[in-house]
C-alpha cells in the first residue's frame, strides 16, 4: 500500500499543528464558533448530539495492521472503546473531546493518516472497491488510480470551496462492489475493443434528498488523461453548480438541469483547453505509486482445497469468502454485524484483533467496505479455518454477507445531529427477527439499508429493502422503499406508501420477503422477483 | 417551560443551564421564562458552552424535566443503543421516557 514521502508527512504534520494551534485561539476565545466551525469541520471534527464526532479518512478504504492498531489505541486514548466503520469507507470516533483533538491527529500523523477533507465542500475521500487487487474479475488494480487522484485532490486549491461536497469512486471490474453510479464522479477503468485501457466516466450521481444514477458522459479517457479529465469535469461544475442554495448544490443537480449531453459538451471543450496546460501529472509519478501496490509474495504452492468438515465453518466460507485471482487464496469478508448487534462497531478489541489478523494472515492489509464490513483481501485458503476459529471467537463470525441482516445502517439519532429517527435499533430488531424466525438463510442475497433522514447516509435508496425514517411530528416514522441496488445494476428504490412506527415496519418487511419467498422462481434474488413482479403485489401484501 | 441546553466547549458534552451555571444532567435544567436570549448571548461570549439553543420542556409528576423532541430527551440520556454509555448505565430501563 502507499507509504507517505516527505512531502505527505510534512503536509500532515504541518496542518496538525495549524490546527492545534486553531484550537488554542478558539479556547482561549480569540475566535468565536462562527469562525472556527469551518476550520474543525476541514479537519473532520463535527459537533454532534452528545460531542464532538471526529471522522478519519481511511483512503479507498485500505488499512496496514499498524494503522488498524492505532486506530483501536485512539478509541481507547481519546473515545470510549470503540469506533464507527462508515458508509465511505471512513471511521468515525463519537465521544471526541475538542482539547484534545490536536493530540489525536498527532497520533493519528504518525501512521499516516488524517481527517482531512472529511468534511467541507471538497473533494472528499475517493472509495473503491474493496476487492482491488485480490479479485479475479478486474482488468487492473484500481488502487494507483485512487492514490493518484488522491494526491491530485488533497489540498487542491481550486476546489477546496466547492458548492458542495464532492466524492469520487473509482473501481475496475463489472461487478460493481462500491455503488459506483452512485458518486459524485465514478470512474470504471475498461478495456476497449483495442485492448487498450482507459477510463469510463460517470458524473452526477448521488443520493441524499434528491437521488440520482449517474449518467455515463465519455466511455473511454486514456489513463494518461485521467486527472485531466477530472479536473474539467471539477471546473464545469465548480463554475456553474449553485452556491444560492445547498439542496441544489451538488454536480447532480447540475448535470440533471443542464442535461447530460450539455453537461458533457462544456466538460469535453474545458478539457480540450486543458490538455495542454499541464493539469496531468508526470507519468513517473504514476508509476512510482504504481510500485507501492505489488502483488504481495503469493505462495504459489498453496493449495486450493478447504477442509469444509466443520459445517459452521462451511457456511462462513459460503458467504463471507470470495474467489481470489491467486489459486489456494481466498477473499475473506469479517462482518461487523452481529446479530442484534449495531452496524459498523467495533471495539477496540475487536480492530486489534483484526489488525492482528491482517497481519498474520493476509500481508499486514485489510480494508473497510462501504457495506460497513472489513476485508482480509489476501488469505491462503489453507488458513481460513484457523482465521475463521480466532474471528469467531471474538463476535467478528457471523456469515451474512449481503443478506437481509447484513445492514447498512446510518447512526442516525442516537449519535447524529440532522438525523429524524433512529436507524441503529431497527437494524438490531430486524436482525433479531430474521435470526429467530430463521429465515436469513432462505432469502439469499438481499440488501436491507436505513437512513436516519433524508441525507441517506444509510444509502436507503440503494437497499433492495429500504428504510428512511423522517419526523412525524415529534415522532419517529419510518418510510418503506423497495427496488434499489448499487451494484452493476444500479436501481433507486421506490416507497411503498405511508409510513409505519417502529414495529409496523419490521413486521412489514417479514410480509415483503413473506411475499418473496412465496413468489420467487429458481435462482431468482430477492430482487430479481421484484423486478419481474413489480411493487403492486409487495403493495397488497404490507397494506392488506 | 423553556430551558437551554448547549455543549460544553471543551469536552463537547451536552450541557443544561442550571440558573447560574450549566450541568450534564438534565434534572437540573430551569424555567428561564422570557430570558433565554440575554442567557444565551451572554454564556456564548464567556466561552462555557458552545451552540446553546432554547428548547420547549415539561416537568413530569415526579418533577423531571423532559424536553419536548425525541432529539434532545437522546441528547440528555445518551444513545438509546448503549446504555453502558449514557448517563444512567445501572439502569437501562431509564430510557424509556427518551421515546
Amino acid at each position: 500500500m502507499y507509504k507517505y514521502d516527505q512531502y505527505d508527512q510534512a503536509m500532515v504534520d504541518t496542518r496538525v499543528e495549524e490546527f492545534r494551534d486553531q484550537v488554542k485561539r478558539r479556547l482561549e476565545g480569540k475566535i468565536s464558533e462562527d469562525q472556527f466551525k469551518p476550520l474543525r469541520l476541514m479537519n473532520g471534527l463535527y459537533l454532534q448530539l452528545h460531542a464532538y464526532m471526529l471522522r478519519v479518512a481511511i483512503p479507498y478504504g485500505t488499512l496496514n495492521s499498524a494503522q488498524m492498531h492505532a486506530l483501536a489505541d485512539i478509541a481507547d486514548k481519546y473515545d470510549r472503546g470503540y469506533g464507527h466503520f462508515t458508509t465511505r469507507q471512513n471511521i468515525q470516533y463519537n465521544w471526541i473531546k475538542l482539547e484534545e483533538a490536536p493530540d489525536l491527529l498527532a497520533d493519528l500523523a504518525k501512521v499516516e493518516m488524517h481527517a482531512i477533507q472529511t468534511s467541507g465542500n471538497c473533494i472528499r475521500n475517493i472509495s473503491s472497491d474493496q476487492y482491488a487487487g485480490a479479485t479475479a474479475d478486474e482488468i487492473i488494480d484500481p488502487r494507483p488510480y485512487a492514490e493518484l487522484l488522491r494526491q491530485w485532490s488533497s489540498f487542491h486549491p481550486e476546489f477546496s470551496f466547492l458548492p458542495r461536497k464532492f466524492k469520487i469512486c473509482v473501481i475496475a471490474s463489472d461487478t460493481d462492489r462500491a455503488a459506483m453510479k452512485l458518486h459524485d464522479i465514478g470512474i470504471q477503468i475498461v478495456k476497449n475493443d483495442a485492448g487498450e485501457i482507459g477510463a469510463r466516466f460517470y458524473v452526477g450521481g448521488g443520493m441524499g434528498r434528491t437521488p440520482m444514477i449517474a449518467p455515463m458522459i465519455r466511455d473511454f479517457v486514456p489513463l494518461d488523461q485521467l486527472v485531466t479529465y477530472s479536473e474539467a469535469c471539477l471546473r464545469v461544475y465548480n463554475r456553474y453548480g449553485r452556491r444560492d442554495n445547498k439542496y441544489k448544490a451538488r454536480i447532480k443537480i447540475l448535470v440533471h438541469e443542464l442535461g447530460a449531453e450539455e453537461y458533457t459538451r462544456q466538460v469535453e471543450e474545458e478539457f480540450a483547453h486543458l490538455l495542454d496546460q499541464g493539469v496531468e501529472p508526470p507519468l513517473a509519478e504514476l508509476e512510482r505509486i504504481k510500485t507501492f501496490f505489488p502483488n504481495p509474495p503469493y505462495d504459489k504452492d498453496a493449495s486450493d482445497e478447504i477442509d469444509r468438515s466443520d459445517p459452521d465453518f462451511a457456511v462462513w466460507v459460503d458467504r463471507n469468502t470470495a474467489p481470489h485471482k491467486q489459486a489456494g487464496y481466498a477473499i475473506a469478508n469479517i462482518s461487523l454485524k452481529p446479530i442484534g448487534g449495531i452496524p459498523g462497531d467495533a471495539s477496540t478489541a475487536q480492530m486489534h484483533l483484526m489488525a492482528e489478523l491482517a497481519k498474520d494472515y493476509s500481508f499486514d492489509e485489510c480494508r473497510v467496505t462501504h457495506a460497513q464490513n472489513i476485508v482480509l483481501p489476501d488469505v491462503k485458503k489453507s488458513d481460513l479455518y484457523t482465521l475463521w476459529q480466532k474471528l469467531d471467537e471474538a463476535g467478528l463470525g457471523t456469515p451474512n454477507l449481503d443478506q437481509i441482516d447484513d445492514i447498512i445502517a446510518c447512526p442516525g439519532l442516537d449519535y447524529c445531529s440532522l438525523a429524524n429517527a433512529r436507524s441503529i435499533p431497527l437494524a438490531q430488531r430486524i436482525s433479531e427477527r430474521y435470526a429467530n424466525n430463521g429465515k436469513s438463510d432462505v432469502l439469499g442475497e438481499l440488501k436491507l439499508k436505513i437512513s436516519g433522514c433524508i441525507n441517506a447516509c444509510g444509502h436507503h435508496h440503494a437497499g433492495h429493502i429500504g428504510i428512511l425514517g423522517v419526523d412525524r411530528k415529534g415522532v419517529e416514522n419510518y418510510q418503506l422503499l423497495l427496488g434499489g441496488s448499487e451494484g452493476a445494476d444500479t436501481s433507486l428504490g421506490k416507497i411503498t406508501g405511508r409510513g409505519f412506527d417502529e414495529d409496523g415496519v419490521i413486521d412489514a418487511i417479514e410480509k415483503v420477503t413473506d411475499l418473496y419467498l412465496d413468489q420467487k422462481e429458481d435462482g431468482e434474488r430477492f430482487l430479481d422477483t421484484y423486478r419481474r413482479i413489480g411493487m403492486e403485489p409487495f403493495k397488497e401484501a404490507i397494506y392488506e | 417551560m423553556k430551558i437551554l441546553t448547549g455543549n460544553d466547549l471543551k469536552s463537547g458534552a451536552v450541557t443544561w443551564w442550571t440558573g447560574y451555571d450549566w450541568s450534564i444532567h438534565v434534572e437540573d435544567a430551569v424555567d428561564v421564562g422570557d430570558q433565554a436570549d440575554s442567557i444565551l448571548a451572554k454564556e456564548e461570549a464567556a466561552r462555557r458552552v458552545n451552540a446553546p439553543y432554547a428548547i420547549d420542556a415539561t416537568r413530569d409528576e415526579d418533577g423531571n424535566v423532559r424536553p419536548a423532541h425525541i432529539k434532545d430527551r437522546v441528547r440528555a440520556l445518551g444513545p438509546t443503543v448503549r446504555p453502558d454509555l449514557t448517563l444512567k448505565p445501572a439502569d437501562p430501563d431509564h430510557r424509556d421516557w427518551v421515546i
